[in-house]
């Protein structure tokens, strides 16, 4: 199958911004790197139909339904862009409340087998982050839930921080997930994702100490993302008991809403885990797995369509 | 990052330990030799925008002697950090915390000093390589002296063992059972290996599954010394593979596990633990150039992969200015041919594998598969360090292509009857560029850094003998 989206070439006589936050930071810019993005990036007119609400705002309203957010991965790409961009599709028509995607990268160190192969396979492809960027400017308007990127921090880098911020915000990103940058190394990155309307989503684990885990709950914003268990991301047998108590841990020091990920393959986990109050839950290798084990893009579509449905049932 | 300031008021340099002590353990302080350790020095440093820091000690950018390398937070300048998943975060502090502790621990430092000496065969020596020098003659009988520093004489062939030994005494002393390393040239898994069967410990080593093939012998090696080498499949196959792995390991199995990382790569403390296990090196090569010339060397040279050898043998020196330093990458198949590994020569800053160094990455900040004919500099990263030294203008890093570095290979085996590393012969080849233009009488110093018996099976492939 083709790749169905090309990044858009040629420059665009006008540019207008959405809101006037971002045309004052962006004024920031010097003069050299303003050029790029202008002519790179059409105009946000198209993205305008849907009104973007954010992974915070969208766990309040959870909250006063008495829900818990379904949070699914995949890895943009993989297959192709234009089978992630129907995915995202279906997982939004299905009820999912947030959508992670992870943008392909070549070390990808906190990841196990299945996603480091759906990253290895998408690179492959030729995905690039243009690509990804432009299927999303097309796709985000026609989701009714907001986007969370996840990607490795040199890709952040090489573009430069506050470009990158602007970049995912300008196609309707909401949230960014970066797994190798621990809580000491994130000063930049939440200072650049603060002044774009980024939700900086950070991580706290089975390893991290309580005074930590309250440093780190009191700068991540959208949500807390507790990692379930001692490892890399990947489908396990069951889910551990310390998740219970983790919880209960991150509940008292904090109000902001806490997702659980890492090894969540299968209804009764997201049952289990909702059970033990958590906000959020993420399923992730079990996603990318449906999609990469299909015979074809179409068949990888419906059966991820028929295991999303699969999970937010057992959220009802 | 947010503008922060650090003030020192003690030298900075004592609160880093000394573990390869050639004095008395008991006064582990005044170990830096040469240097002006009374000396009081306010250090601020400034960190903005990008990362980028800037240090101003005494209004002096660069005094080496009494800049603190890393500072509090595991920098060098902008270099190095620690970008690893948070759940490897506490066992980075404990481990930075025992090491820190051990350094005045004297029990710790017997074992160890007794370990290099009667286990590794420490110290080495310092060979005036005589046929070498003659081959750099010039007609009017003028040029430089050259000396090698016999690394490849150490247990299991090369200076990876100094690190291997430090680590998995500080592996014990934490209760860790279970061991795990990367290698690519098989070295570093050698003497992993080795020392987890010194210590009756668990070893796994991780290696890509294109240097299983290339280092075959060392695959054994490592078997019969009763570790398990797991094969890395994925991306190139190689170090940066091997590392991602091992890490990943690392991650599932932080609570019973060691990681010996083997070069002076890698998120903090390692950068600073594996150069201070390895600084034995520069210390016993400045005793005994005072001893065999009554002076310090003028040029070291050493081959830089991640940069372990080349850190060993500079970091004693780093202070002495009127001690050159010169590091030499693996140039591959040569700099234009996009195929090589010369980072600090060709890469941009960038994070890999838990520090931010140079690398080499393409326009979208993907690690670029890098190429060398020496499996132990294939790697498309670099130790932090060595990218903040060459930012400082302290050390200069050239490179060395497969063919000059195979040219190297032989020429030091005939004419010094020692067959060198192909790692090692990178820095000896660069000694064909280096020479014609010394004073007479300039000494310099090769780090010999590992023996080239595992190398035979390479080299068969590209040399006529």
């Amino acid at each position: 199958m083709a790749i169905a989206f090309k990044s858009p070439t040629g420059p665009t006589p006008t540019f207008q911004l959405k809101n006037n936050t971002a045309a004052h930071s962006f004024l920031r810019f010097p003069s050299q790197r303003l050029a790029v993005p202008v002519r790179r990036f059409t105009p946000m007119a198209a993205l305008s139909t849907a009104p973007t609400v954010g992974l915070s705002e969208t766990f309040t309203r959870l909250k006063n339904q008495g829900k818990v957010a379904l949070i699914p991965y995949i890895t943009a790409g993989d297959p192709d862009l234009s089978t992630t961009a129907e995915a995202l599709k279906v997982l939004d028509s299905c009820g999912s409340d947030i959508i992670e995607l992870g943008v392909p990268y070549s070390d990808p160190l906190a990841d196990g087998p299945v996603i480091q192969a759906a990253a290895t396979r998408s690179l492959a492809r030729g995905t690039n982050f243009n690509a990804i960027l432009s299927m999303l400017k097309e796709v985000v308007p026609q989701l009714s839930c907001p986007i969370a990127l996840f990607t490795y921090y040199n890709p952040i880098l090489k573009r430069g921080v506050e470009k990158f911020m602007f970049t995912i915000k300008d196609v309707g990103v909401q949230g960014l997930v970066v797994p190798d940058v621990p809580l000491e190394e994130t000063e930049i990155l939440r200072k650049e994702a603060k002044k774009y309307g980024i939700e900086l989503v950070l991580l706290t684990t089975p390893t991290t100490p309580k005074d930590r885990m309250k440093a780190i709950v009191e700068a991540a914003e959208g949500f807390v993302y507790l990692v379930s268990s001692v490892g890399v991301t990947g489908a396990r047998a069951s889910v551990s008991n310390r998740v219970q108590t983790l919880l209960q841990e991150i509940k008292e020091a904090t109000t902001k809403p806490v997702a659980v990920g890492f090894g969540i393959s299968n209804p009764e986990h997201v049952k289990q885990v909702a059970g033990w109050g958590a906000d959020g839950v993420i399923v992730g290798s079990a996603m990318v797995k449906v999609l990469a084990e299909a015979k074809s893009p179409e068949e990888g579509l419906k059966e991820l369509e028929t295991f999303t449905k699969s999970l937010k049932a057992a959220l009802d | 990052m947010a503008i922060s300031t650090c003030h020192a008021t003690s030298l900075p340099k004592t609160c880093l330990p000394s573990f390869t002590t050639l004095r008395l353990p008991s006064k582990p302080k005044n170990l830096h030799l040469g240097r002006p350790e009374s000396k009081r020095s306010s250090i601020s440093c400034n960190v903005t925008g990008q990362g980028s820091t800037v240090c101003n000690i005494n209004g002096r950018e660069n005094d080496f002697t009494t800049l603190q390398r890393p500072d509090s937070v595991g920098r060098f300048g902008q270099f190095g950090g620690k970008y690893v998943p948070e759940t490897l975060l506490p066992a980075l502090t404990e481990l930075e915390k025992a090491f820190h502790s051990l350094a005045n621990d004297e029990d710790f430092q017997k074992e160890l000093d007794g370990i290099l000496k009667d286990y590794v065969g420490r110290e080495s020596p310092l060979y005036f390589a005589e046929r070498l020098t003659e081959h750099y003659r010039r007609p009017n009988g003028e040029g430089p002296h050259l000396y090698l520093k016999r690394e490849d004489l150490n247990h299991t062939g090369s200076h990876k063992i100094n690190n291997a030994i430090g680590q998995v005494l500080l592996a014990k002393r934490l209760g860790k059972k279970r061991i795990i390393a990367e290698t690519g040239a098989g070295q570093h898994g050698v003497a992993t290996a080795t020392v987890c069967a010194r210590f009756g410990l668990q070893c796994v080593v991780y290696m890509g599954a294109q240097d299983m093939e290339r280092q075959a012998l060392n695959v054994f090696r490592m078997r019969l010394l009763g570790a398990e080498v797991r094969g890395v499949h994925s991306g190139t196959a190689t170090l940066k593979d091997a590392t991602s792995e091992a890490i990943r390991d690392w991650v599932s199995n932080v609570e019973s596990t060691h990681y010996i990382l083997g070069s002076v790569a890698g998120p903090h403390p390692y950068p600073m633990m594996v150069r201070e296990f390895h600084a034995i090196i520069g210390k016993e090569t400045r005793r005994q150039a005072l001893e065999k010339w009554g002076g310090k060397p003028d040029v070291l040279v050493a081959c830089v992969g991640g940069g372990s050898n080349a850190m060993g043998l500079f970091h004693e020196f780093v202070g002495d200015s009127d001690v050159r330093l010169v590091g030499v990458e693996a140039a591959g198949h040569g700099l234009n041919s996009g195929k090589h590994a010369a980072t600090l020569t060709l890469g941009e800053v960038g994070v890999l594998h838990g520090a931010m160094s140079y690398l080499l990455q393409d326009d979208e900040g993907q690690i670029i598969e890098p190429h060398s004919i020496s499996a132990g500099l294939d790697y498309p990263g670099v130790g932090p360090e060595h990218s903040f030294l060459k930012e400082r203008g302290r050390a200069e890093y050239h490179s060395a292509t497969d063919e000059e570095a195979l040219e190297a290979f032989k020429r030091v085996s005939r004419l010094e009857g020692i067959i060198p590393a192909l790692e090692t012969s990178h820095a000896l080849a660069y000694l064909e560029k280096l020479c014609p233009s010394l004073p007479d009488k300039t000494k310099v110093v090769v780090s010999c850094s590992g023996r080239g018996d595992k190398d035979v099976h390479t080299a068969i492939q590209h040399l006529q003998v």
